[in-house]
């Protein structure tokens, strides 16, 4: 693990315009991700840039009041620069001890802490395992504290609209949001809509929900709880002109494959076994049904797996997803689709390992796996996504890869990407090129492995087609007939032209470009999927100050792009950054050993800091 | 809106052309041992296929990995050799993307009852329209003769040297469990039944498991000699036939009669003009007396051989309700994005 970096100056007279970081926590029945959300929609529609990050823990429902059972939600808004949820929290919410006690050190120093008072009582500290009350003791002097008695302003404020007690004391997290959207100058009426239409059949709570947040605003505005004068002006983005939504990765997948089917006309079949964090996919996929897009719960990840290749064996897209375990199950089929040569896209929403790890958390330490985790030699395209919106591009390139190259393609994501939340820019769906489906294969001297000098992919006759009939398997085959073959040449041939299959994907994808940063100089900071954000703004801040650094983020992991020697050849030093312990940065090794490779590991289940990657790339400067 | 997917198989419309086996045998050698049980099963198959009259091109198998699994080779359909114990789900797949296709399954006992054993339960209960045929040879063939999960007790093998403590699975009873609706049972020398139980099982729309017992002259030679032995076969097994008493043996003098309260079966005299009326009448829709009947072996039963369970049901695709000729298209996918909320940045805001 890397040390805390000193966080840069962040002090209310500090530089005005800059992004600010809000994190809301309390216990997970406090409806946090609720809040959350809400805040996000708000943030979107005054125009802010923004990344969120949820962080929940992974019982359904722990004990209320315990530690273990804190959820949390952090934003960071601001211009067009924003493209990490932010390092340290400027605002922090805490409804009850237990979350302050797990999010504290989050808050910079000096930061604003919002705390219910009322939660701090006896039983509430207990919980929690606080000795002293915080609130009183002073071991909160370093921070600004705002102590409020929050549950009870709410339940003055809900009661009169005709709800319970438990009912009105539940509507603290709307108090706290109406507090915070004062604070941001935020627009109240998204929410107050959303509550009427979500409790359409118990208008009083939605009254009750409402009355909380306005006198949470109210309370803002008469107290004029000045806030920090920097937040007050943290500045909307100026977007390229467009239609934008909110977009998490797991949305981004949900819609890119949607778009993969669109733009092949191949009905996709989505086949999985439930597993977080990837099991949103198959519940915003089985959203759609109907819309051409079939899902299939399995009874395990083979079944999923296999299922997935009979569907594209059958003449559809066939698609699974899984999360780390899951992963593992599916090998031996990927060696099936592989020596079948067929398309299929295989999605793995990375988490915290080995075994079930934690579940919730995020890492990036399936790569090795992805890379080589099958028997024999069965080399496949991997794809990693580094944000919510490219999500959506990956994953029609991996469709487009699959189709076009007869080869299934696996897909990485992570647990941050996964729930993190973007604005993102509504593509224009008729400027989306076509995923081109030959099926012109003319029967007459037709065999299934007969190869296009292009691609090297074999055609794609689907069973039903007249005169087209033949029989695959993952039984190695003649490379010319297609019939089975033990002949050790042939298997020398075909296992060099599985290999070559990859060269020619090489060449089909764009090549290797900084982008960020200086083209050359000291140091290039080399990073995949999620980190892409915090390298990107590091390296940013960095050059700005003049310093000689650069950023490559690579979403194609096998093949590896053209041009990226030439690249590393350009800089002094190379620090591949990762979550995981230098698994990247090994598979490059190994690839270019006359490259010096320095890694940038972290595996603590969270993702790295802007401020870790500056002070870690500032080594190599000095 | 959606467009159709020109890719899959229409539904068979024109008049089917006379086929033969023949038209079913690929050029590829087959290589079973001399004497395997197999050689009569893909005859049975192929014949079965031509008088079906589909046309190759929408017959479909799917195997795992086995001795057994080497039929689509020798079929001249689309075919597809998998990997070991996952064909039903395979063939699952297959049936999503393309309802109207005829789809087998083939598995041996190692492949449908041990390592898919899951897959297998799965299929069934799910109803997905596939022929699932398990040659059950009680041996594990393909990797030289362990003993496998359909194998007595006390079996002596390379991997139970000292004999099997493990009970076999009673594959008949298993697939009742899952909630299979069509259950058979034939076996590879029986010519003059195994065809018939075959096409019944086609015909049925949804999952038909037939189990069909193989010998396997080189691990288990013998290992169904009840049912093989012409002079023992009249004695030790009943073929099933619905509506009918359920009368067996050499001379059919003896029947089969359920004593319903306790759920067993015993054998009675018949014949020589004497009463008949306590013969139980094979009634396939009958889920306890398919119970029974799974159950029944030797040494004080004869083995029920046919199909010993048949109520049809709304198979996969027709729950499922989805239709697979749909495709999404741009101006639907347009609809998906922009779903939810949604802001407009104006082009004079452009940066
Ligand atoms: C994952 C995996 N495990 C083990 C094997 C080895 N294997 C191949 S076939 C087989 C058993 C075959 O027995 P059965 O299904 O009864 O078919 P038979 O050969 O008797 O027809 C086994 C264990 C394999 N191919 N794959
Ligand atoms: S080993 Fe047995 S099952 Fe396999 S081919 Fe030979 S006889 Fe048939």
């Amino acid at each position: 693990m890397l040390d805390q970096p000193t966080p840069p100056d962040l002090s209310d007279n500090a530089a005005a315009q800059g992004p600010a970081v809000i994190r809301f926590a309390g216990d997970s029945g406090d409806g946090i991700q609720t809040l959350g959300a809400e805040f996000t929609k708000s943030s979107a529609l005054t125009g802010h840039g923004f990344m969120t990050f949820p962080d929940f823990p992974a019982e359904i429902r722990a004990p209320a009041g315990t530690t273990f059972g804190v959820s949390a939600f952090q934003i960071q808004i601001g211009g067009d620069r924003v493209k990490t949820h932010g390092d340290t929290v400027d605002v922090l919410v805490a409804l009850n001890p237990a979350a302050l006690k797990t999010n504290l050190s989050a808050l910079r120093p000096g930061g604003l802490l919002i705390a219910d008072a009322d939660a701090f009582a006896k039983r509430g500290l207990e919980k929690a395992g606080y000795a002293a009350n915080p609130l009183e003791d002073g071991s909160l002097d370093g921070y600004r504290l705002e102590a409020i008695e929050i549950s009870r302003l709410t339940r003055e404020a809900a009661l009169p609209e005709g709800v319970t007690k438990k009912e009105a004391e539940t509507a603290r997290n709307f108090w706290a949001l109406g507090l915070v959207y004062w604070m941001f100058a935020q627009d109240r009426t998204p929410t107050a809509a959303w509550l009427k239409s979500k409790f359409a059949k118990r208008p009083e709570i939605a009254a009750a929900n409402t009355a909380a947040m306005d006198a949470g605003h109210t309370y803002g505005d008469v107290t004029d709880m000045a806030p920090p004068p920097r937040l007050r002006a943290v500045a909307p983005a100026s977007p390229r002109p467009g239609t934008y939504r909110t977009l998490t990765g797991i949305d981004g997948m949900v819609l890119g494959l949607a778009a993969a089917s669109a733009l092949s006309g191949l009905r996709l079949h989505y086949c999985s076994y439930p597993i977080t964090p990837a099991s949103a996919i198959l519940h915003g996929l089985a959203k759609l049904g109907g819309e051409g897009v079939a899902t299939f719960q399995a009874e395990d990840e083979i079944a999923a797996a296999t299922a997935a290749i009979g569907a594209s064996f059958a003449g559809g897209l066939g698609v699974t997803g899984t999360s780390g375990p899951g992963m593992a199950l599916k090998a031996e089929a990927l060696g099936l689709a592989t020596a079948a040569e067929l398309p299929l896209i295989v999605i793995d929403v990375q988490r915290a390992g080995p075994s079930t790890g934690m579940p919730t958390k995020v890492e990036q330490a399936d790569l090795n796996l992805a890379l080589h985790g099958r028997h024999g030699e069965a080399p496949l395209p991997v794809f990693a996504a580094a944000g919510p919106g490219d999500s959506f591009e990956t994953v029609i390139e991996a469709a487009r890869t699959a189709v076009t190259f007869m080869t299934p393609v696996i897909v990485l994501s992570d647990a941050y990407t996964a729930n993190a939340a973007e604005p993102w820019r509504l593509p224009d769906v008729d400027a989306l090129a076509d995923i081109a489906v030959d099926r012109d294969i003319d029967p007459d001297g037709f065999h299934p492995f007969r190869r296009d000098a292009e691609t090297l992919a074999r055609p794609w006759a689907v069973p039903g087609m007249t005169g087209l009939a033949h029989r695959l398997g993952g039984i190695e085959r003649s490379a010319g007939s297609g019939h089975i073959s033990y002949d050790p040449d042939n298997h020398q041939e075909m296992t060099d032209l599985r290999a070559a299959k990859l060269d020619h994907i090489r060449g089909a994808l764009p090549p290797a470009a900084v982008t960020a940063g200086t083209d050359a100089g000291r140091v290039l900071a080399v990073g995949w999927g999620s980190t892409q954000g915090a390298l990107k703004t590091a390296v940013e801040d960095l050059a700005a100050e003049g310093h000689a650094v650069g950023h490559l983020h690579l979403r194609h992991l096998s093949p590896l792009p053209r041009g990226l020697g030439e690249i590393f050849a350009l800089y002094d030093q190379v620090v591949v950054a990762e979550l995981n312990s230098g698994q990247l940065r090994g598979h490059l090794q190994g690839l270019f050993p006359h490259v010096s490779f320095r890694g940038l590991n972290k595996v603590t289940g969270q993702p790295f800091t802007v401020a870790e990657i500056d002070a870690a790339l500032r080594e190599d400067l000095s | 809106m959606n467009v159709m997917n020109p890719d899959l198989a229409a539904p068979d419309t024109g008049a089917t052309p006379e086929l033969t086996a023949r038209d079913f045998t690929t050029d590829q050698e087959v290589r079973w041992c001399p004497g395997c049980g197999d050689y009569a099963i893909l005859k049975a198959v192929r014949g079965v296929l031509a008088e079906a009259g589909r046309r190759p091109d929408d017959v479909v198998f799917i195997s795992g990995i086995g001795c057994a699994a080497r039929f689509p080779y020798y079929l001249a359909s689309y075919g597809f050799h998998t990997i070991h114990g996952r064909a039903p789900a395979v063939a699952t797949g297959v049936k999503m993307a393309n309802p109207d296709l005829d789809v087998w399954v083939v598995g041996g006992d190692g492949d449908f009852l041990s390592i898919g054993g899951n897959h297998l339960m799965h299929a069934l209960r799910r109803n997905v329209d596939l022929n699932l045929i398990m040659p059950n040879n009680a041996v594990y063939g393909l990797t030289k003769g362990q003993y496998s999960p359909a194998s007595a007790t006390g079996m002596r093998s390379p991997s139970s040297p000292s004999g099997s403590v493990e009970a076999p699975v009673n594959a008949a009873l298993l697939a009742l469990g899952a909630g299979a609706r069509f259950i058979a049972r034939s076996a590879d020398t029986l010519q003059d039944h195994l065809p018939g139980v075959l096409k019944a099982a086609q015909a049925h729309r949804g999952a038909s498991f037939v189990e069909i017992l193989q010998n396997c002259v080189v691990f288990n030679d013998g290992a169904f000699e009840a049912v093989r032995d012409k002079g023992l076969t009249a004695d030790r097994t009943l073929r099933l036939e619905h509506g009918k008493p359920m009368i067996f043996g050499k001379d059919r003098d003896k029947g089969i009669a359920v004593d319903w309260p306790s759920g067993t079966a015993r054998v009675v005299p018949v014949g020589d003009g004497g009463p008949v009326y306590d013969v139980t009448v094979h009634d396939q829709t009958n889920l306890a007396l398919a119970t029974i009947l799974a159950r029944m072996d030797a040494p004080d039963l004869p083995l029920a051989l046919g199909v010993l369970y048949h109520v049809p049901a709304d198979d996969f695709t027709a729950q499922r309700g989805d239709a697979p000729r749909r495709v999404i298209d741009r101006v639907a996918l347009t609809g998906l994005l922009s779903a939810g909320k949604t802001w407009t940045v104006g082009e004079t805001d452009a940066a």
